[in-house]
């Protein structure tokens, strides 16, 4: 049960991800994406994270990747066009990519005696979990990120305006 | 039962590719979704140690992590907007000057 899920949603993550990178138009990169965070939300939930599996449909597949497609609706962008700098990102980017791959997997891979093997249900951290701890022994950390999240928004409509 | 390697192979698959794609495109959205594509793949790997070690803490991180990429996503996004108003283009080569 719990590899058939691995497999088929790491699959939906794996396909979403190549989508992004193969796709042209940053609206299909977009949906895609949105693809990608959706599975990695059911992925949460097999690892026990209630709570995060519930924010990240939330805050990234529902608020973060409705504001990218409003910008790109906004802007119209239209599909990207190949430059000069294109070429030489192609040449630098697959095996400075492909070579950080081999490194993490080869790292993870001789490790792997270390680690546990995941079960559902064996390890849930609840919602009043985390949440005590949250306010707790994090007070100051939480209410520091909402001011941050207060300038980020002044910042963002101070940006966003249209100069007269 | 699945071993804990494999989320943590799963991300490491999922970071690469966001390197790649931050390196790749062009489009300045694009550069901006494959920042958040590797966001996520940290945020996997959290919360995959967080069940490995059975400590709350992992997923606290994550959930400051989202807060951060929250904001992070209406700054640049704001950013990009105003960039496109002066610029006429959102192609990343054609911006790779702080003067008008």
């Amino acid at each position: 049960m719990h590899l058939a899920l691995f497999f088929i949603f790491g699959a939906l993550c794996l396909a979403g991800a190549l989508n992004l990178l193969l796709q042209r138009h940053p609206i299909n990169s977009a949906l895609s994406l949105i693809v990608v965070m959706s599975s990695l939300a059911v992925l949460y939930l097999l690892l026990g994270a209630e709570f995060l599996a519930a924010a990240q449909v939330i805050v990234y597949s529902g608020a973060i990747m409705v504001l990218f497609t409003f910008v790109i609706m906004l802007l119209n962008a239209g599909k990207e066009e190949r430059t000069r700098g294109s070429k030489l990102a192609y040449i630098a980017g697959f095996p400075g990519a492909a070579a950080l791959l081999s490194l993490l997997t080869f790292m993870f891979l001789s490790h792997q005696g270390e680690f546990a093997r995941a079960r559902i249900g064996e390890y849930v951290v609840t919602t009043s979990e985390l949440s005590r701890m949250l306010f707790t022994d994090l007070l100051l950390p939480f209410e520091v990120t909402s001011v941050l999240i207060l300038i980020a928004i002044l910042g963002a409509v101070a940006l966003a305006r249209k100069e007269h | 039962m699945v071993p804990i390697a494999w989320y943590l192979i799963l991300s490491a698959i999922l970071f690469c590719i966001g390197v790649a794609a931050f390196l790749i495109k062009r489009n300045i959205i694009s550069v901006f979704m494959s920042i958040e594509l590797m966001l996520n793949a940290v945020n996997l790997t959290f919360v995959a140690f967080a069940q490995q070690w059975h400590q709350v803490s992992g997923q606290i991180f994550v959930f400051f992590v989202m807060v951060v990429a929250a904001a992070e996503a209406a700054v640049g996004l704001a950013i990009i907007i105003a960039v496109f108003r002066a610029r006429n283009t959102l192609n990343v080569d054609q911006v790779d000057l702080m003067k008008l």
